[in-house]
């Protein structure tokens, strides 16, 4: 053998080396996606910051934006290979096909939601927040338990923050729900509510720029989470795509780049003190 | 035995066959539905999700207290329809001419809000007038929504009373007159009862719509039945909740839709009499 193809050969095998985990990863979403060599991602309508800056998805600015983008990437997508749809909460948990191959909108992973739809590993945990406004009687509220009680709490009805709420805290007055953290906002401008109960990025990004006035009170241990809030992507039941993501997620994380693009967006709550549930 | 002539044999074997044929297709169109409806691909998903039998039980108690909430909102808000109503429909019926302001405005707020979807006015209002800064407990959802609902809801319910005492045959009016009572007399105790009387099937209506409305203030915050269903809707992934939600609005509304029909049936009878 001469040298020069001994050379050649070695170029070749370092190439193959160089592509083989790329092509690897490729390879695990052929043929398992909604449309042949293109990815359907889905989001919320609207989709909210930080999660999705400007409710454009396609930007790839925004925490879920850029992991969706990454995820897809490591499948060996292009960005432009990428597709996005809208769809409700309701949409997607409704049993029968779906229109993405996945969705990630700030989907909770719990054991009753995996009935029905499929959820992948997660790719966030967050803790809550407790957020009031300034110039309210609450502002000056101790974070603690047995302070946080008697406060009028709301939320988004079906969150996570609902049941933390319910379970956890357990204050004395009604809890007022309503449909989507907008509309909570519009609540506690209005004051007809104290506090309201957000993941903590929805409420650093809330009182940053949302509330006139916002101000965050605390986080909740996260040990006091009844299963630990973590966000998935959210995929119909049985999808074969299911372990081409995990796996998919498992190498950003690995890599760090979940922790990267977590630090890029979400900034983190590391002022933000932590509330004393027994006090 | 009375013996049947043959157009009565006729009648009668006409009858017992539109019987069978009623009675057949009904049967046809059940048994189509409880065999074929199975038979659909996604019917197994379909069923775990909506009519889950298990999940109905576990959350029905909860769902029949959030209830309550729809009912108590519904019990203050009916009067208050009915009260507004019927002053918008006596403003518009004014006959005096420095009265026209009057008459004006009730006819613009009739336009105006029965041109907005209520659900609209549940949040301006709810949301809105909360929002100028009034203080607890004077912001409540509770109060705001209820006003939302009152001013959506009169403004069609003043056209019922309105076009009931445009019903009352103008000679009654005259014959009151003539007999010396005066033009609020005569609107109170001749016009109004056969006016409000006439208008009873109609008004029903309005009520059974208006017990499913009730369920619009969930949008500004309070936890009703709709809002429950939807919680646990989300948090168990499942929406047999919301059929346990239609099934207690069921129970009220059809006794209540049976009951204005009975009314109904009763005023044609007493009409063609």
């Amino acid at each position: 053998m001469s040298i020069l193809t001994t050379r050649l050969s070695i170029s070749l095998l370092s190439a193959l080396i160089a592509l083989g985990p790329i092509s690897a990863h490729a390879a695990c979403a052929e043929g398992k996606t909604l449309k042949e060599g293109r990815l359907t991602i889905a989001t919320g309508n609207p989709a909210y910051a930080p999660w999705v800056m400007n409710d454009d998805p396609a930007s790839g600015e925004g925490f879920e934006s850029a992991v969706a983008y990454a995820v897809a990437d490591t499948m060996g997508f292009s960005a432009d290979q990428v597709d996005w749809v809208r769809t409700s909460f309701d949409e997607a948990i409704q049993p029968g096909e779906k229109d993405f191959d996945f969705n990630l909108q700030q989907y909770s992973i719990s054991a009753d939601r995996e009935k029905v739809v499929d959820f992948s590993a997660p790719y966030y945990t967050t803790a809550v927040a407790v957020v009031v406004k300034e110039g309210s009687d609450a502002q000056n509220v101790e974070p603690t338990g047995s302070a946080l009680r008697k406060l009028r709490f709301g939320a988004a009805a079906g969150t996570t923050s609902q049941t933390f709420l319910n379970e956890v805290v357990k204050p004395e007055q009604d809890l007022l729900l309503y449909d989507d953290n907008a509309n909570v906002i519009a609540a506690i401008a209005a004051n007809q509510i104290d506090a309201l109960v957000f993941d903590l990025p929805s409420a650093l990004f809330a009182t940053a720029v949302q509330i006139d006035g916002g101000k965050i009170i605390g986080q909740f241990p996260v040990e006091a989470s009844i299963e630990p809030d973590n966000f998935g992507l959210l995929m119909a039941e049985g999808n074969e795509l299911k372990a081409c993501v995990d796996e998919v997620l498992l190498k950003l994380s690995e890599e760090g780049k979940l922790a990267e693009i977590e630090s890029q967006w979400l900034g983190d709550g590391a002022g933000v003190p932590v509330i004393d549930l027994n006090q | 035995m009375t013996v049947l002539n043959r157009r009565q044999l006729h009648d009668q074997r006409m009858r017992r066959r539109s019987l069978l044929i009623s009675g057949a297709s009904l049967l046809a169109v059940v048994v189509a539905l409880v065999l074929l409806v199975p038979l659909a691909p996604g019917w197994a998903a379909v069923k775990s999700s909506f009519f889950n039998g298990e999940i109905l039980f576990r959350t029905f108690p909860t769902l029949l207290l959030a209830f309550v909430v729809d009912l108590k909102i519904f019990l203050w808000s009916a009067p208050l329809i009915f009260a507004l109503s019927l002053a918008i429909a006596l403003a518009r019926n004014t006959q005096r001419a420095a009265l026209f302001p009057l008459r004006l405005f009730a006819a613009v707020y009739t336009d105006v809000l029965r041109g907005v979807p209520v659900i609209l006015l549940v949040y301006l209002i709810g949301f809105g007038i909360p929002g100028l800064g009034l203080p607890r407990p004077y912001n409540s959802p509770y109060i705001w929504g209820t006003v939302a609902l009152v001013l959506g809801y009169s403004a069609y319910v003043a056209e019922v009373f309105r076009a009931g005492i445009e019903s009352v045959h103008a000679s009654q009016t005259a014959a009151a007159r003539s007999l010396g009572l005066s033009g609020s007399d005569t609107m109170r105790y001749v016009v109004l009862p056969q006016a409000i009387r006439r208008q009873v099937p109609a008004l029903m209506n309005f009520v059974i719509a208006l017990l499913k409305d009730v369920a619009l203030l969930s949008f500004i915050g309070p936890i009703e039945v709709l809002r429950q269903a939807n919680v646990y809707k989300s948090l168990l992934a499942n929406f047999t909740p919301y059929v346990g939600a239609a099934i207690i609005f069921l129970c009220v509304t059809i006794p209540v839709t049976r009951y204005a029909d009975y009314l109904l049936a009763r005023q044609r009878r007493e009409r063609s009499v």
